[in-house]
């Protein structure tokens, strides 16, 4: 038993843990400040402002960006091939979130993949658009007058709309006075707040000003990807992709993974790979199969640019009074990097209004759901290690090829290839789900038999097409 | 509501969703008008009138009866389907997710319970 005087000490120490726990969360008045205002920082704004309104807790709202999403080309633009993946799509719309036609330049319907042993079309399953193609910006430096608004700025207007204020300025610091973090502009003028969510993405320097934090973050790993816009008239760009995303599986060294995605009258090239240099551009656009599937008469490069892309967190993103959301903290490897900062900053935006503001809190209640999704990269990066085999193999794109095109156009098959590479493709299913459909004894028995009817050379000529 | 661009474009009169069907699936409204209409031993009888934004087929949702109702465009309008699997993947992670759903199903109760009690009222 303890000793009463032992109880009472006991008692004042996790009453002044709670008192400090009951500090750290949002009341009325408390001033929030979000630092970026791509989709992650609108995300977490969106929904900050939502679930207070829904407990009357009346809190301010101040998103930092100095981006206007009004501006073509680069200065307007969060570099990205542009595509809202499947399940977001639906995730917003239930949300009550409906991506207007202002905004979306085209409806997705199939994903054209090409290799160099033949071109299969995997169409959606639901019958129906579900995939947007879209500008994060007011479009490349080309564009001109566009019927077309800005993703990010459509998001920024949400947030906008629930009651925060976007102020177009660059934090160039952040620092802690008496436990408060405080913000410092150009001018070294300064903010305090209560809540910092740190949603800067990996293309700017402010993560780096965060690793002389008593935290000590580390900004995520990252590499570089090519992105390129074609400029071609409206029907041409319709005629030659479709409403089509155009993805490119090739045996060219140092290239991971290319895809064309049609946008109004551009046409937009994403590549990923090792050491991308203007030579590998070079040799992926002049491939026969590229060349096949690209819009002949198209202005090349009119706007290009070589952005960031998160491989992988490697700090916590979370600290006292602050949280990291989107790419500045965990995202998906490779797929609906959107998605993630939907679900990281609606995570964060709960936490934050309904548990609290503490480091202990957000372990607790945001880190799970980064957990989740640094877990299924691990799947992630296995999987896409497996296209490394398959750009070696001509005989096994072959099969995969037979398999997905014979499921194509046999539509009262179940469609084991076609699902795995639409999935991987879209980024419409967790990593995880992917694998364990691979693992299905009507995937492996399939894939066994289009291994064995590949082999009979006869038959190879006329089922590849 | 603003009007969505995605999904797909329904003519009108079209069936969308069968009464007595089985469905896993819910919809969103994206642009146009969708009516929502039953058939009782007394006919056709219409229920509801939904416009951009507004959700219907989600009682499949949560239930494994078929559906209660039949839908159908009036006019062209553009639907958005939500399949089960991608809401209650999410819904593991994010139960707040629901509460759109749970509002409008409040929502209809609230405009039934009115409807009963006015026809209770004129029958007396
Ligand atoms: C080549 C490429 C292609 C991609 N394609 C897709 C795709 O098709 N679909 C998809 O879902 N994802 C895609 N992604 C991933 C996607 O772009 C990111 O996951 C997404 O942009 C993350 O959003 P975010 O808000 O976290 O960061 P960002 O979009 O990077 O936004 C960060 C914002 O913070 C602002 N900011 C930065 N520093 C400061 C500062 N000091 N002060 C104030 N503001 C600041 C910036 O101006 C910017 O607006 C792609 C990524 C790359 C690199």
């Amino acid at each position: 038993m303890k000793h009463s005087s032992e109880l009472s000490v006991l008692d004042s120490f996790a009453s002044l843990a709670n008192e400090e726990e009951a500090e750290l969360s949002l009341s009325n008045g408390s001033r929030v400040a979000v630092v970026g205002g791509g989709p992650a920082g609108s995300f977490f704004s969106f929904f900050l402002l939502k679930m207070a309104a829904a407990v009357d807790l009346q809190i301010e709202v101040d998103i930092y960006d100095p981006r206007s999403f009004a501006h073509c080309g680069p200065a307007g633009c969060n570099h990205c091939g542009g595509i809202v993946s499947e399940s977001l799509v639906q995730i917003l719309a239930t949300e009550g979130i409906n991506l207007p036609e202002s905004v979306v330049q085209r409806g997705i319907e199939s994903y054209l993949v090409h290799m160099d042993v033949g071109s299969v079309a995997i169409q959606n399953q639901a019958g129906e658009q579900r995939i947007a193609a879209l500008y994060r910006g007011n479009g490349p430096r080309e564009g001109g007058e566009s019927r077309w608004e800005s993703f990010d700025g459509y998001l920024q207007a949400l947030a906008k709309k629930k009651g925060a204020r976007v102020l177009h300025q660059l934090i160039t610091n952040i620092h802690w006075r008496k436990g408060y973090p405080c913000l410092q502009f150009a001018d070294q003028k300064e903010a305090r707040y209560d809540l910092i969510a740190v949603a800067s993405g990996v293309n700017s320097n402010f993560l780096r000003l965060l690793e002389d934090m008593p935290a000590g973050f580390e900004p995520p790993r990252t590499t570089r990807a090519y992105v390129c816009e074609f400029k071609s008239t409206e029907a041409e760009i319709l005629r030659i992709l479709g409403n089509s995303v155009h993805v490119y599986l090739l045996p060219i060294p140092r290239l991971e993974f290319a895809a064309i995605i049609p946008k109004g009258e551009f046409a937009t090239v994403v590549m990923l790979g090792d050491d991308l240099d203007q030579e590998l551009v070079h040799t992926f656009l002049n491939d026969p199969a590229v060349g096949a599937s690209f819009p002949s008469n198209a202005v090349p490069c009119v706007c290009s640019c070589s952005p960031l892309i998160n491989m992988g967190a490697r700090k916590r993103p979370y600290a006292d009074r602050m949280v990291l959301v989107g790419d500045s903290g965990v995202t998906r490897l490779y797929k609906d990097g959107i998605g993630a900062a939907f679900r990281t900053a609606k995570a964060a935006a709960s936490t934050a209004v309904f548990q609290g503001i503490s480091e202990q809190t957000f372990r607790k209640n945001f880190w799970p759901a980064c957990q989740t999704i640094t877990k299924d990269n691990a799947i992630g990066r296995f999987m896409f290690g497996t296209t490394g085999i398959l750009k070696r193999f001509r005989f096994l794109r072959c099969v995969i090829l037979r398999m997905a095109a014979r499921e194509q156009a046999h539509t009262s098959r179940k469609p084991h290839m076609s699902s795995l590479l639409w999935n991987m493709f879209t980024g419409s299913a967790p990593y995880t789900e992917i694998f364990v459909g691979a693992l299905h004894p009507g995937f492996i028995g399939n894939l066994t038999l289009n291994f064995v009817a590949n082999m009979w050379p006869g038959k190879k000529r006329k089922e590849v097409s | 509501m603003s009007e969505g661009a995605l999904g797909k474009i329904y003519t009108d009169g079209e069936v969308i969703i069968k009464q007595d069907a089985a469905g896993d699936c819910m919809y969103v409204v994206q642009s146009g008008q969708v009516e929502i209409v039953q058939s009782t031993a007394a006919g056709e009888q219409h229920l509801n009138l939904l416009s951009a934004g507004d959700f219907f087929g989600e009682m499949a949702l949560f239930e494994k009866e078929v559906r209660s109702a039949t839908a159908r465009a009036v006019g062209d309008a553009k639907v958005l389907k939500v399949d089960k699997k991608a809401l209650f993947r999410r819904l593991q992670e994010d139960p707040l997710l629901a509460t759109n759903l749970l509002q409008t199903m409040s929502h209809r109760i609230r405009a039934l319970s009115k409807q009963l009690a006015d026809h209770e009222a004129d029958s007396r």
